[in-house]
């Protein structure tokens, strides 16, 4: 396969080639979802089930609405005026794009990190409570930071300067603030968007170790440039790509297994071992 | 994804693609060791060549270090380009294919060793079953060595599929052989130490053959991420 191969990128990946859950309730499923900015179409038709308490990773080359999926989980892509989005994406029951949703509960019970740690230019602590406080989660709050702190495994390094700016300390440990931020709301799921591409390699490990920690009790969806880091954490992959026409399209979807060891997909093939970027 | 991206990403996998190249050649290069190892042994026992059976015996620590070099530049490629999929399927069934050749070349040793032992003594019985064997053993493993190059799923079954009968062929030979050899010990016990001579290098011609079908094998696995062993087949895929 050649990067000339453009009719063959541009086709999404046949059904057998897309894993199904026949057996359980997914916590999130997307149906034909479709988005498009000021018209202009950016993702095709993913259907993608993504079982509770699972890490699945979204890989793909750039370009190829990876982002633009994910956003799509919790409804960020509201607050782009130009997207438009078709399709479902239900969880707990029902459709997020229902007329009677409340986006911004949503995005508290499906929370959301960012590639650059974003901590709010506040205390540490005060970055933890602020969506709690929101939520008007006023008692025990000491305690849901701590433990929020703890569950994003960053309290023993901050435990002693709580009051100091959340800007104040290293990229790494911002970024564990943020996540432990998300986390002090309880969502079900936490989407990361490239958590991991703006730290160091020590600071990747500690994320990626509190990705397969949390993902005991929560669900993760994850995109990442990092194929070595797909394959370390998630435990299923959905492989996305776009032909000239930039259209993303899902051509993939399977254990970390088959899309690492053996995809059924020779476009997944040509991607993963880094033929086509 | 601009121009330039393309163009440097594209030089990087080139290069992968020219050291998979060369690992291949280097498995290519090994297997001719040993192919023709397993014919001088055989034909240093049949025509009674002492020197011919040292050589071998030389030549197998070359082998040894092939078998080294190999397994360093598959666990080189491994930590610096992290490979997955195909190429992570190639590089483990190289490692694992050189690992065969390795004890392939022990047999052929070892059958030196038997030739040296034996001395000025001719062989117990004409050698005509253990030859075949030994013609048989070496053409399966050079079309397992062919269906590995091949990393054609259908090419690489079929061949699997001809090698299995072939083995079952030389196990047929070598419960011939042994038979032949029990009755020369039942009919004369002095004839047991010459008769455990042969029977130990029809052991080891067996086991040759039973590399190469470990070989297909592993063919099979880069082709395909299926693992075989014998009939049992094991889906990669299932978690």
């Amino acid at each position: 396969m050649t990067l000339n191969d453009t009719d063959l990128l541009s086709q999404a990946g046949s059904i057998e080639n897309i894993l199904r859950f026949d057996d359980i309730e997914p916590v999130l499923e997307s149906n034909d979802l479709s988005v498009a900015y000021g018209g202009q179409t950016a993702v095709s038709g993913v259907s993608l089930q993504v079982p509770k308490n699972s890490v699945v990773s979204l890989i793909g080359p750039s370009g190829c609405g990876k982002s633009t999926l994910l956003r799509c989980f919790n409804r960020m892509n509201d607050l782009i005026p130009s997207a438009s989005v078709k399709g479902t994406v239900n969880f707990d029951g029902q459709n997020i794009y229902g007329p009677e949703v409340d986006a911004t509960e949503i995005r508290f019970r499906i929370g959301m990190v960012f590639q650059r740690p974003n901590p709010f230019p506040k205390s540490i602590y005060e970055n933890v409570a602020f969506g709690p406080r929101i939520n008007g989660m006023t008692d025990d709050l000491d305690e849901l930071v701590e433990t929020s702190l703890r569950r994003a495994a960053v309290w023993d390094e901050v435990k002693d300067r709580l009051n100091d700016s959340g800007l104040s300390v290293s990229g790494g440990q911002q970024q564990r603030i943020c996540i432990a931020r998300a986390l002090a709301v309880n969502p079900e799921i936490v989407l990361m968007d490239e958590p991991a591409s703006a730290l160091d390699p020590i600071s990747t490990q500690a994320i990626e170790q509190l990705i397969k920690e949390l993902s005991s009790e929560v669900t993760i969806v994850i995109v990442t440039h990092n194929m070595q880091q797909a394959t370390r954490i998630s435990d299923y992959a959905a492989v996305m790509m776009a032909g000239e026409e930039r259209v993303g399209r899902l051509i993939e979807y399977g254990t970390n297994q088959q899309v690492f060891g053996n995809p059924k997909d020779k476009r997944t093939e040509a991607y993963v071992t880094g033929r086509i970027g | 994804m601009n121009e330039q991206q393309n163009s440097i990403l594209s030089k990087g996998r080139q290069e992968f693609d020219r050291e998979l190249g060369r690992l291949e050649a280097e498995l290519i290069l090994m297997s001719g060791l040993v192919e023709k190892a397993i014919f001088d042994a055989l034909q240093a026992l049949k025509n009674r060549d002492i020197d011919r059976s040292q050589k071998v015996i030389n030549e197998d620590d070359h082998i040894d270090q092939t078998e080294l070099e190999i397994e360093r530049y598959c666990i080189e490629l491994i930590r610096r380009q992290s490979p997955v999929a195909g190429d992570l399927r190639r590089i483990v069934a190289s490692l694992q294919i050189a690992g065969e050749l390795e004890r392939i070349g022990d047999y052929a040793e070892g059958i030196a060793k038997i030739s040296i032992t034996m001395g000025g003594q001719p062989p117990l019985k004409e050698l005509i079953d253990i030859p075949r064997m030994g013609d048989m053993a070496v053409s399966m493993l050079k079309r397992s060595l062919e269906a590995f190059i091949s990393r054609d799923a259908e090419f690489v079954r079929t061949i699997t599929v001809e090698l299995e009968s072939e083995d079952d062929e030389v196990d047929d030979l070598y419960t011939k052989v042994q038979g032949d050899l029990m009755e020369l010990v039942k009919s004369d016990p002095d004839n047991a130490e010459r008769a455990t001579y042969l029977m130990w290098v029809a052991h080891n011609v067996e086991r040759v053959a039973d590399r190469a079908m470990n070989i297909s094998e592993r063919a099979l696995f880069q082709a395909t991420g299926e693992l075989v062993s014998g009939t049992t087949m094991i889906d990669t895929n299932v978690d």
